[in-house]
């Protein structure tokens, strides 16, 4: 860190003393970007901001971060206490904004025409007393990723219910490890202990009617017979459907099982869908990607809302390129850009009826109904607390699949925690 | 160490001793300041936010909240008292209890094992340096580095561990090995063994090859067993070398983090002192809570240490009156 302050440093300083010398008003800014790299983020960032930097003369460099959104939440808000301006942009979150509002440029006023043609709710979840913390860049909805030719091959219909997809996953598994192929699995998830594990659990919750563990008007909710249900009933999976070792797996290594071919179902966010039919990928062309399964006939399918944004650092000593910058990738070229590349999901309406990512995206047009089902993640009742109240019903979810406790001693634990942690408001 | 008055000489000059002295402050100076600056204002500072209800957000409007972190008792209005802090925190005793047993399992696994391979390196056969120099490998890797190779070996799907096992038919299914609450605290203690064995080894060796020759010669000559010599001359000797890497490695095991933070980093099987107050400090945005537990750790660190010297001193004048 102490080269990139002193480098730093030293080229603002070059540059103040050029600027002096020739007092040309205008100059090149040189802007650093932070975020999580998942699959190729890194290679399409560069080709993301090309535009941008030619337009405007500036130069922005991608921090690369580890993928685990828990890791990169923590270095943040160290950097961000520390008032570090190393760092001119942040993407953040769709969960973060309550807990980092007080260090990023409100973005209200530069953003007044570009807001209003984003997703409400996106816009919503961003705004923290009335003051707009991050832009939207892409949203994140998971679906169930199932393999055509296997459904196909053993006469599975493409399953509607939890049930029907365990039943469905057990046949399945149980004839390609007949044939010979004894790493197959049926399901695979995210089932670490981490911010992913309360997204899965969270789906599984809402989608068996058991609520959404922290309701809107600040009620904890997650002690009831449906949510034990659905946690029973994900608990039947591992060592089963799924692998034992599930329970350590994040995104990626769900991702590394079904795209080697090694799994019938999978649970995952829309990036896998790009990198699924890859040219290295052992299932291209042979899967494809519905909602997600409920409880029981008559419930309503639920995804986490997930969800990336864009921030500008209050620290940062360049506010005016990197507003500039957000502005540019929340706009509608480079949410374009990025659906065509990654398959992200835009978040300006519009997009959904363009007809060139429907072509060469046919996967977005389809997500529209996913995203219509997504549930938020309960960060807007529970504010500061979000972190803990997370870590706790993650806990309390891995504590259940591991064997430690039945569900419902489980949940009654956590509702005790969560009461507590609540004390008179959150 | 007062040093009497020279009887002659003028009163305004020093004596030798006490210039002495006055150089060796002068020389001691600096080190003194980067001590202070990087180890006691921070303990300092940790101590302070401990008794405040700073957050990360802002750490300058912390006010002062005395001992509530670590124990705040309050009655309800229906006269039920109740226990609030970390004094009082299940997930804190289990963290204490996680490092302790991570501490005493690796330690004493480490002083065997590296005492073993000591005594292998510290026979003569050919090729010794090379041996010795391999045997470093593991200790010379950044932790962050082994951590990750050692979660990958040990992945259920792709790992070589579950490979091996299966092939030579020692498993019979693949095992989850971080994953699974069973098995996860074995994975960080075996990954922490083979990394610190070689330091362990090194020390030990360091102190057997102060111990004379001439003691195994005149052993051998009386036609003493080995065992009866390794039990009664070495190990008596190397014991001050073992105790000082012994008291080396439980400092750094009692405060383990890195390992654990990337091979099990939300198992509560595995969570130690350290990562559970990383958690507060960052993850959850309660500084201050996280500050108590800081220093409670270094409490905890403190009060090990000095029972540590104490007794080892005890027992070696016990040894010394023989």
């Amino acid at each position: 860190m102490s080269y990139g302050f002193r480098g730093r440093a030293l080229r603002s300083a070059a540059a103040m003393a050029i600027v002096s010398a020739l007092s040309t008003p205008v100059l090149a800014d040189e802007l650093f970007y932070v975020s999580g790299a998942v699959g190729n983020a890194v290679e399409n960032f560069a080709m993301l901001v090309k535009p941008w930097e030619e337009a405007t003369g500036h130069k922005v460099t991608l921090v690369p971060m580890p993928a685990s959104t828990t890791d990169q939440f923590g270095q943040y808000r160290l950097w961000l206490a520390a008032g570090a301006t190393d760092i001119d942009l942040y993407q953040t979150d769709v969960i973060w904004a309550p807990q980092l509002a007080d260090h990023f440029v409100d973005l209200t006023e530069a953003a007044k025409d570009l807001a209003p043609t984003h997703f409400p709710s996106i816009i919503q979840s961003q705004t923290v007393n009335g003051k707009l913390v991050a832009l939207p860049l892409f949203t994140d909805a998971p679906a169930l990723y199932y393999r055509k030719d296997l459904l196909e091959k053993y006469g599975v219909a493409v399953p509607k219910t939890w049930s029907e997809l365990a039943a469905g996953a057990k046949v399945i598994q149980d004839g390609e490890r007949a044939a010979g192929k004894g790493d197959f699995h049926g399901f695979v998830w995210q089932g670490n202990a981490y911010e992913g594990l309360t997204c899965d659990a969270l789906e599984w919750v809402k989608s068996h009617g058991g609520g959404q563990i922290v309701e809107p008007d600040g009620t904890i909710s997650i002690n009831n017979p449906n949510a034990v249900a659905a946690l029973e009933e994900a608990k039947s999976w591992v060592g089963t459907i799924s692998p034992q070792g599930v329970l350590a797996y994040q995104e990626e290594e769900a991702r590394g099982v079904w795209q080697t071919g090694n799994a019938a179902f999978m649970r995952n966010w829309p990036y896998a869908y790009t990198l699924g039919n890859g040219n290295d990928s052992a299932v291209k062309d042979l899967f494809g990607v519905t909602t997600l399964p409920v409880g029981k006939e008559g419930d309503t399918s639920a995804a986490t809302l997930g969800g990336w944004n864009v921030a500008v650092s209050k620290y940062s000593a360049h506010q005016e390129a990197a507003v500039s910058l957000a502005m540019y990738l929340a706009g509608p070229e480079a949410q374009k850009a990025r659906a065509l590349a990654e398959s992200n999901l835009p978040t300006i309406v519009a997009l959904y009826d363009d007809a060139e990512i429907g072509a060469a995206q046919p996967i977005i047009p389809q997500w529209k109904d996913v995203f219509l089902n997504a549930v938020p993640r309960p960060s807007a009742p529970t504010l500061g607390k979000y972190n803990e109240v997370s870590s706790k019903f993650w806990s309390a979810v891995h504590q259940t699949l591991s064997g430690n406790g039945t569900a419902a001693e489980n949940l009654e634990m956590l509702e005790a925690d969560l009461t507590e942690l609540k004390g008179d408001a959150w | 160490m007062t040093v009497a008055k020279p009887a002659i000489g003028q009163e305004s000059s020093l004596s030798l001793q006490q210039q002495r002295q006055r150089a060796a402050f002068w020389f001691l100076a600096p080190m003194l300041l980067a001590l202070f600056c990087v180890a006691a204002w921070p303990l300092l500072r940790t101590i302070w936010f401990s008794l405040t209800d700073t957050s990360l957000n802002n750490l300058y409007a912390g006010k002062w909240i005395g001992f509530d972190n670590y124990l705040k008792i309050r009655t309800l209005d229906s006269g039920k008292v109740i226990y609030r802090g970390t004094l009082v925190d299940p997930a804190w005793w289990n963290a204490v209890w996680n490092t302790v047993k991570f501490s005493f399992t690796s330690v004493l696994c480490e002083t065997v094992l590296g005492l073993i391979v000591a005594l292998v390196l510290n026979a003569e056969f050919k090729g010794r340096g090379f041996v010795r120099a391999a045997i470093l490998i593991p200790w010379a890797i950044p932790t962050i580095v082994s951590a990750k190779m050692w979660a990958w070996m040990l992945n259920d799907q792709y790992g070589i561990i579950n490979d091996i096992g299966m092939k030579l038919g020692l498993l019979e299914q693949k095992i989850a090995w971080t994953a699974n609450t069973d098995t996860a605290m074995y994975a960080v203690l075996m990954v922490d063994i083979w990394k610190t064995t070689p330091f362990m080894a090194l020390l030990c060796l360091a102190g057997l090859q102060m111990v004379p020759r001439d003691i195994y010669e005149a052993a051998k000559i009386d036609g003493i067993h080995p065992v009866k010599v390794f039990f009664k001359i070495t190990l008596p000797l190397i014991r001050p070398a073992l105790m000082v890497a012994v008291i080396f490695r439980m400092l750094d095991a009692l405060r383990v983090f890195d390992l654990i933070y990337v091979l099990t980093p939300n198992s509560a099987a595995t969570k130690t002192m350290s990562v559970i107050s990383r958690e507060n400090l960052i993850d959850f945005d309660k500084f201050a809570y996280g500050s108590a537990q800081s220093t409670l750790l270094f409490a905890i660190l403190a009060v090990f240490v000095s029972l540590y010297i104490w007794l080892g001193k005890v027992d070696l004048s016990g040894e010394s009156g023989k």
